[in-house]
């Protein structure tokens, strides 16, 4: 607990703005919600036969897991893509439901001799919504708000895998580091924020049921308005982020902030630009995608990854060749590959240290012998991909006790260490190979495909900006594979902030 | 419903009895146009309910309906000043309007204006929606059993406000009663339903002698258990 407080000490500035914008997101998503749900209510209220059928496509839209969601969206112009915008799309549908339901329950709930009291004296429709139903629907309707804007809070933090900002970013940070202090760091706040909107919202509802009695239902109202307001003023004021003339983007790992950090700190350094980082993005394609779409202008892409996982293109062992492919398939598309930094991530086959110094294993080769003992860890991508598990048992005959159990990428070293699986396929240049005295074993085949770390950008930023080019061609061949699992040390196991471990490689290579 | 043919002038009290379901609430209905008849037509005013606009109409016929239906988030006053509202009076007219209607149904506007329904007793509330009904002095007034649901005193009181009222206001009036007895105190007219269809009609004096058995029948619910108030309202 210490921990989360002296990291949010030293992250003062960036907590408070990061809580603007999930307080922003959310706020925004309720609002919208409510003007789209409470009028698509009023309109089931008035034709019956309609109100099912919509009741049923709401419950379903709420079913769809929300990362699903974001990734439905993604090819969609204007609402989808990456970045706040596709999150407040993603919001408001789930903030629909419940105040729809809410809605149509508050009205239809009115006795029956109310509503013919006003239509016997003479009130239109539209009198009788806004004179009558509405006013006595309304702590149904503040309800469904209330619960709709708690589901805001929760899904927003997931907002964060497209680059939509908010807490959700030290969580997904705190994951790919496998740092619980950095995970509580978003999900304590997050968790707090959900408790005060659901108290507040809780407040104003009771307080309009009491209005009816004492008359301070408007006060209520009043006090609640005013006080929505101020919240998003200053959470305005603390989320407005430098326009950024350059776009950064970068995966959700450890190794990419780190390069995402660095690609943004070259730019800013060499040309002086205003960049603007959309780091944490949730994967390759979303990267890939925001890319296309303009939403970001560079990332660090690995080429056997560009090769088949973007391209769809056999995996190919030529380092030179897939690079040349991957490059011409970049430049059909409107985006340049620049120079490689210098190392290949590729993928390596871990063991316990201890394990393989114990029985001398060096080699893939060495393990498959030991295998049918084993029980192995592995990556949802790597599972699927061609260059990933079935090449892999394939080439060296591997088989294991139990079919390889799926798991989180991240959560798979520690799984490793602390013995519950026994091999992984880990990224050669994870600091936890370091960190947890894990061994990667050789390639002794060659079956993995090359990985080399390139940026890849928007070639009309290219040429909009050359002097950009010109700052990350100067990092083209500086990183070494040891450099990058020290770096990738200093970030997953001492816990230093990616910004700070770019700046400090930059100072030095300088 | 079939066969039914009534007529109500000005300064004139229809009360409609019979047992419930006999279609008495129907037949107001019929005259706000929350109802339009599948044959013959219902004049108001000398027009047919389908040729007026049914907004128009409804803020000319007031209605006082069976479960009362005030609006529990406005105040009495509020309640009271609707129809008015609706009509976009000057505030200065409806507050003295609300203050003449309160003082008319005998609830001080000092007192009561600024209640909420949920703080009235059963008697008060359907006293506000009378007064609700009469807000925009509408010359035809449809009453649901105004007094139903109130205790046998509240009740009589009440009958009597009505009659004073009405001495005063001279509007054209369907009063509709399950109870003769109350039918006899306020009607310059009655009207007798059975499945929907009227059996009977003539004034209190009528009635009294009318041999036929099913109007018997409602009568001397009344007659044997004499009462003061139940007599036939004199002129």
């Amino acid at each position: 607990m210490t921990g989360v407080v002296g990291f949010w000490l030293t992250h003062e500035r960036e907590l408070a703005t990061f809580v603007a914008e999930h307080v922003l997101l959310v706020a925004i998503s309720t609002a919208l919600a409510v003007a789209i749900g409470v009028p698509l209510a009023v309109f089931a209220t008035r034709r019956p036969r309609l109100a099912s059928p919509l009741m049923a496509a709401a419950n379903i839209v709420q079913t769809i897991p929300s990362l699903a969601m974001f990734g439905f969206l993604l090819p969609v112009p204007l609402i989808g893509g990456i970045g706040s915008r596709a999150a407040l799309t993603v919001l408001v549908l789930y903030g629909v439901l419940p105040i729809v339901r809410s809605t149509i329950v508050g009205i239809t709930g009115i006795e029956a001799s109310i509503r013919t009291a006003g239509v016997a004296m003479g009130m239109t429709s539209r009198e009788l919504l806004r004179q009558i139903e509405l006013p006595l629907a309304l702590p149904s309707i503040v309800a469904g708000i209330r619960v709709a804007a708690v589901i805001g809070v929760g899904s927003a933090t997931i907002a964060a895998a497209i680059g939509a900002g908010g807490l959700g970013q030290y969580i997904y940070r705190g994951l790919s580091m496998v740092d619980s202090t950095v995970i509580l760091a978003g999900a304590i706040p997050a968790a707090l924020l959900a408790l005060i909107v659901d108290g507040s919202l809780l407040w104003l509802e009771r307080r309009l049921i009491a209005g009816r009695r004492t008359g301070s239902g408007r006060t209520a109202i009043g006090v609640a308005a005013s006080l929505t307001v101020l919240a998003l003023l200053g959470s305005a004021v603390l989320a407005v982020r430098s326009p950024g003339a350059i776009v950064v983007g970068s995966k959700n790992f450890t190794e990419q902030l780190i390069l995402g950090e660095m690609v943004a700190q070259v730019i800013e350094r060499e040309t002086g630009l205003p960049v603007r980082r959309r780091l944490n993005l949730g994967g390759t394609l979303i990267c890939d995608r925001a890319l296309l779409a303009g939403d970001i202008d560079v990332y660090v892409e690995y080429t056997g990854t560009a090769l088949t996982a973007i391209f769809n293109r056999p995996a190919a062992n030529d380092p030179a060749m897939v690079f040349g492919t991957v490059r011409d398939l970049y430049a059909s598309s409107g985006r340049t590959l620049l120079a490689p930094l210098g190392y290949d991530n590729t993928f390596a086959i871990l063991v316990r240290g201890a394990e393989a110094r114990a029985r001398g294993l060096r080699t893939i080769d060495d393990v498959a012998r030991v295998a049918p003992e084993w029980r192995a860890g592995f990556g949802y991508e790597f599972m699927e991909r061609p260059d990933g598990y079935p090449g892999l048992a394939k080439t060296y005959g591997l088989s294991f006790r139990t079919p390889p159990q799926v798991m989180d990428l991240t959560l798979s070293y520690r799984a490793l260490a602390t013995g519950q699986v026994d091999l992984i396929a880990g990224d050669a240049t994870a600091g936890l190979i370091k960190g947890l005295d894990l061994v990667a074993l050789e390639d002794n085949r060659r079956y993995f495909p090359p990985y080399d770390a390139v940026p890849v950008a928007s070639a009309s930023t290219l040429l909009r900006y050359p002097q950009m080019r010109k700052a990350l061609e100067g990092l083209a061949g500086r990183i070494s594979a040891a450099d990058m699992r020290d770096m990738n040390y200093a970030a997953d196991v001492q816990h230093e902030n990616p910004a700070d471990i770019a700046r400090r490689f930059l100072d030095r290579a300088r | 419903m079939d066969d039914l043919s009534l007529m109500v002038g000005t300064g004139e009290t229809l009360a409609l009895v019979g047992a419930s379901g006999a279609g008495k609430t129907t037949v107001l209905k019929l005259v706000n146009r929350l109802l339009l008849p599948h044959a013959g037509d219902v004049r108001v005013q000398g027009r047919d309910t389908r040729e007026w606009d049914p907004i128009r109409l409804r803020r000319t016929v007031g209605y006082v309906i069976q479960e009362v239906g005030l609006f529990p988030h406005l105040t009495v006053a509020d309640n009271i000043a609707v129809v008015p509202r609706l009509e976009r009076w000057p505030d200065d007219r409806i507050a003295a309007r609300v203050r003449e209607l309160l003082e008319l149904i005998g609830l001080a506007p000092e007192t009561y204006a600024s209640r909420w329904p949920d703080e009235l007793s059963g008697g008060q509330r359907q006293r506000v929606g009378v007064a609700r009904a009469l807000a925009a002095d509408p010359p035809v007034l449809l009453m649901d059993e105004p007094f139903g649901a109130l205790d046998p005193i509240t009740r009589r009181q009440l009958q009597q406000e009505f009659r004073r009222i009405q001495a005063r206001l001279e509007k054209c009036v369907i009063l509709v009663t399950h109870d003769m007895a109350e039918a006899l105190a306020l009607g310059d007219h009655i009207g007798v339903m059975k499945d929907g269809q009227l059996i009977w009609r003539g004034t209190p004096q009528e009635i009294v002698e009318c041999p036929d058995s099913r109007v018997r029948a409602l009568v001397d619910t009344v007659l044997s258990f004499p009462r003061p108030e139940a007599r036939v309202r004199p002129g």
